[in-house]
């Protein structure tokens, strides 16, 4: 027996760390919890990569449930291949996978090393942030499903969804970093050069002088043409909708500053501005990036079809033939193995049906289907194989029906912020101020029109006010993304500023996924039984066994002997010579008790020992939550469960909360929609797919997730469950955001009133413009980013 | 006078230099995945056999 091993207290698995019931299961001197680890281990014992154990501790995924062998057939179909694959030729394919499993060095040294496991793979390359493996390999040596075959068989499979088949995924559009790289070189070059201009350079040495500006000139013309394309296309995307937005002025103030400027320098007049303007397109070309920066882990556009496996196994006279799951028709007989999806509703129709259903409903406890019964798509099979006849298409299935209801596809209003209104306002007062000066100088010096309207736009551009947009907006995404609260883009942050109807889901929201209240009922239990208990439980993976497990901490060594787990009914074994049996009614031989809710009964040594009831666990930071949301927001929650926890529920929300249970996903949406259809703007905080419909139906949906890179359904804003409680203070920063716009503004305004008293008078030097620009830009992003740290501080996120 | 021209082309054709080096570093995709180079440079080519656990 291993030395190590004994040391610890708990047994605890070689590869995946988990602990293990006995040691029964051993490889050289190395300890597993199950075959499916060992098997792994042996794998790369034999190929020499055990390397991967020593770069982390236990750094495997556990391999209880094992992949079963076909799994991948459906590679073999040509129709899947060509949408899968991204390049080939006679001999070599390109294929990109995504490894949800990845997790530290180790995963990137093993599937780099992809090649010592399979001749044919010429070479695997890593995306860490995206979790994606590239691979190359020769078609004549090995196949797609081969490849996919050996990641699962080392424990990393594939995950390749329904949404695969449907398009490519664009590639990260980079244009917007070139512009900028552009932009900050010419910027930095024109600003060296016109130094020598405003330190008075000497009049003997005019040749230079106009060597400088014109090179200026040149410098600034790839800013004008490709670095301040942003502003031109959004301009004119936004006067198609005959929508003033606030770059238009911007695009105009850049071009009419640059005509300006070449003007000046052909005829020899001055030096021009190209300065201020390669300046300012510079520094709003980094806020916007700053803006838009992406979470690239993160997909806030799923949809069912990211949830959905690519094919399942029809059977068609006796044979299991993978089909793709836009193929399978009504009447169709279904193949569903054991913990795979089911893609499409249907009778079942051979096999007994565990579903669990958490995806949908976050309910992670399985629901038992028999044979007649109708299961809906989307839940996932837990118990063995079993067979259904589809009764509507995958596209036609109820959820995914729900998904494609047209009111959920129109799109949200763009451009509503109110930044393009203040920008408006801006616009028609400096068109005024240009109309005044130009008559002004018309009746007394008509020469001087020019020079002092073009200096009144150079001068009176807002680009201060989107320099303080985007700023504020890029630094308040960071500082809630650090505090693991993401959002989809700025404009979700004034619409979260906007709400005053919080509504919530119930079940995977409020209530843990994870934890169960438990309460026993029975015999009283020894400490020792407790911990028999709890070893036997470890053994399985149902959640009420990793439940019953986590609630009893296991001090001593248990040895379990003969371990079995029935799917659906329960789990049995020899622990320290007492015979215990832990599961349903039925397979513990106990009387039924006339009680709702779940329950799980034990015997031990043939004897009835009692009951644990099992309820849903509030998360610990819900009181104190809905304490502090209630006196600002009107809440509601929904549930589509049962009312058996609305007293529970009361005591927690309180009685004026709204509390609504028998939901069906569509009552969700539609609760939402009346909500609205009163004037209300409704944040909608929910987990599964059953809320994807509120969530898109609501002004601001926000997905709940025990970890940021567990699959969310589609909507505005993901947050770590972890952190629900801060979300009073992430409103409170939303709503901070407005103010810290405006007060910028101001200070932006007066830097404008300062220039415009030089343009009117058509006096405006290059000089001065070269003062005024850099210190705005500055002075605003220091009061920007300085305010809303200073605030995110103050409120300790 | 000459010198400056002279130093002009110089300071201008450095910063070009660099210019082209950034976009070819972001359009090879450096700057996409700060992760795994930094642990790749740490893996040996041949684990020795030292490391090999005993059979």
């Amino acid at each position: 027996m291993s030395q190590t091993a004994l040391t610890k207290n708990k047994l605890s698995c070689y590869h995946c760390g988990e602990s293990c019931l006995n040691d029964k299961i051993q490889s050289g001197d190395k300890i597993f919890c199950c075959e499916g680890c060992k098997m792994v281990f042996q794998i790369l014992n034999q190929n020499e990569l055990c390397e991967y154990y020593n770069l982390n501790d236990n750094p495997g995924i556990n391999q209880r449930i094992q992949v079963r062998e076909d799994k991948f057939a459906f590679l073999d179909n040509k129709q899947v291949q060509d949408q899968l694959i991204s390049f080939r030729d006679e001999e070599q394919i390109h294929v990109t996978f995504y490894l949800p499993q990845m997790h530290c060095s180790s995963c990137l040294y093993l599937v780099e090393n992809l090649h010592r496991l399979d001749t044919g793979v010429i070479s695997s390359k890593v995306n860490f942030t995206r979790k994606e493996v590239d691979i190359v390999f020769l078609s004549a040596k090995t196949s797609l499903r081969k490849v996919a075959e050996i990641l699962t068989s080392i424990g990393y499979e594939p995950y390749i969804s329904l949404n695969d088949l449907k398009s490519k995924r664009p590639a990260i559009d980079k244009s917007m970093i070139y512009q900028i790289g552009i932009a900050g070189f010419c910027f930095g070059n024109v600003m060296l050069l016109s130094f020598p201009e405003y330190l008075g350079i000497d009049v003997t040495e005019n040749s230079l002088r106009l060597l400088f500006r014109w090179i200026s000139f040149v410098l600034a013309i790839p800013v004008l043409l490709y670095s301040a394309l942003p502003f031109y296309t959004s301009s004119w995307k936004s006067l198609k909708h005959k929508f003033l937005n606030i770059d238009t002025p911007v695009a105009l103030a850049i071009i009419i500053t640059f005509i300006r400027s070449a003007y000046e320098v052909i005829s020899g007049t001055g030096g021009g501005y190209f300065d201020s303007m390669t300046g300012i397109v510079f520094f709003m070309l980094a806020g916007r990036i700053l803006q838009n920066k992406t979470y690239r882990q993160l997909s806030f556009e799923r949809d069912y079809s990211s949830y959905f496996p690519v094919a399942v196994s029809v059977l068609k006279e006796e044979k299991e033939i993978p089909t793709i799951l836009p193929d399978i028709k009504t009447n169709d007989t279904l193949l569903i193995h054991n913990e795979e999806l089911i893609p499409a509703d249907g009778i079942l129709t051979k096999g007994k049906a565990f579903i669990d259903y958490s995806f949908v409903t976050g309910e992670s406890i399985p629901v038992e289907k028999g044979v007649g019964e109708i299961v809906y798509a989307g839940g996932k099979q837990t118990a063995g194989n079993i067979e259904i006849l589809v009764v509507k298409e995958v596209a036609q299935s109820y959820l995914t029906k729900l998904w494609n209801r047209d009111e959920f596809k129109k799109e949200k209003k763009n451009n509503r912020s109110f930044v393009h209104l203040l920008s408006r306002y801006f616009t028609y007062i400096v068109l005024s101020i240009a109309t005044i000066t130009a008559i002004y100088w018309s009746i007394n010096d008509p020469s001087r029109i020019w020079p002092a309207i073009t200096a009144v736009f150079i001068i009176a551009c807002p680009c201060a006010l989107l320099l303080a947009n985007t700023f504020t907006n890029g630094n308040i995404l960071q500082i809630l993304a650090r505090n693991r609260f993401y959002l989809r883009n700025a404009e979700t942050i004034e619409d979260i500023a906007k709400i005053d109807h919080i509504v919530f889901d119930k079940t995977g929201t409020l209530t843990s996924t994870q934890q169960q209240d438990i309460v026993y009922t029975g015999t009283p239990l020894s400490l020792i039984q407790q911990e028999q208990i709890a070893a036997l439980a470890a053994g399985s993976s149902h959640p009420l066994s990793k439940a019953l497990s986590r609630h009893f901490t296991i001090d001593g060594q248990h040895s379990v002997e003969s371990f079995r787990e029935i799917p659906g009914k329960g789990i049995q074994g020899i622990v320290d010579g007492d015979f215990i049996k832990i599961g349903s009614e039925t397979f513990t031989e106990n009387k039924t008790l006339n009680n709702s809710g779940t329950f799980v009964y034990v015997t031990i040594n043939d004897k009835t020992a009692g009951h644990f009831r099992f309820s849903n666990h509030y998360r610990n930071t819900v009181p104190d939550l809905i304490k502090r949301l209630k006196p600002q927001f009107q809440l509601s929650v929904l549930s589509g469960d049962n009312d058996s926890e609305r007293e529970n529920l009361k005591k927690i929300a309180g009685s004026d909360t709204k509390s609504l249970f028998y939901q069906k996903p569509e009552n969700k949406a539609d609760y939402i929609r009346q909500l609205q259809v009163k004037g209300e703007k409704v944040m909608m905080i929910g987990d599964g797919l059953n809320d994807a419909g509120a969530l898109k139906q609501s002004d601001i949906g926000i997905a709940v997730t025990d970890q940021s890179n567990n699959f969310t359904p589609s909507s505005d804003a993901i947050i770590e469950s972890g952190r629900l409680s801060s979300l009073p203070k992430f409103i409170k920063l939303c709503r901070a955001n407005r103010n810290i716009v405006v007060a910028s503004f101001v200070l932006s305004i007066v830097y404008n009133i300062v220039g415009l008293f030089f343009a009117v008078q058509g006096t405006l030097s290059p000089l001065i413009a070269a003062i005024l620009m850099p210190a705005s830009s500055i002075s605003i992003l220091l009061l920007t980013f300085g305010s809303s740290s200073i605030l995110a501080r103050r409120m300790r996120l | 006078m000459s010198v400056i021209i002279i130093l002009l082309i110089a300071s201008i054709s450095i910063a070009g230099l660099f210019l082209v080096a950034f976009l070819w570093g972001v359009k090879s995709g450096q700057f996409e995945d700060d992760y795994s180079p930094s642990s790749r440079i740490l893996f040996d080519d041949k684990p020795s056999s030292s490391n090999q656990p005993n059979k």
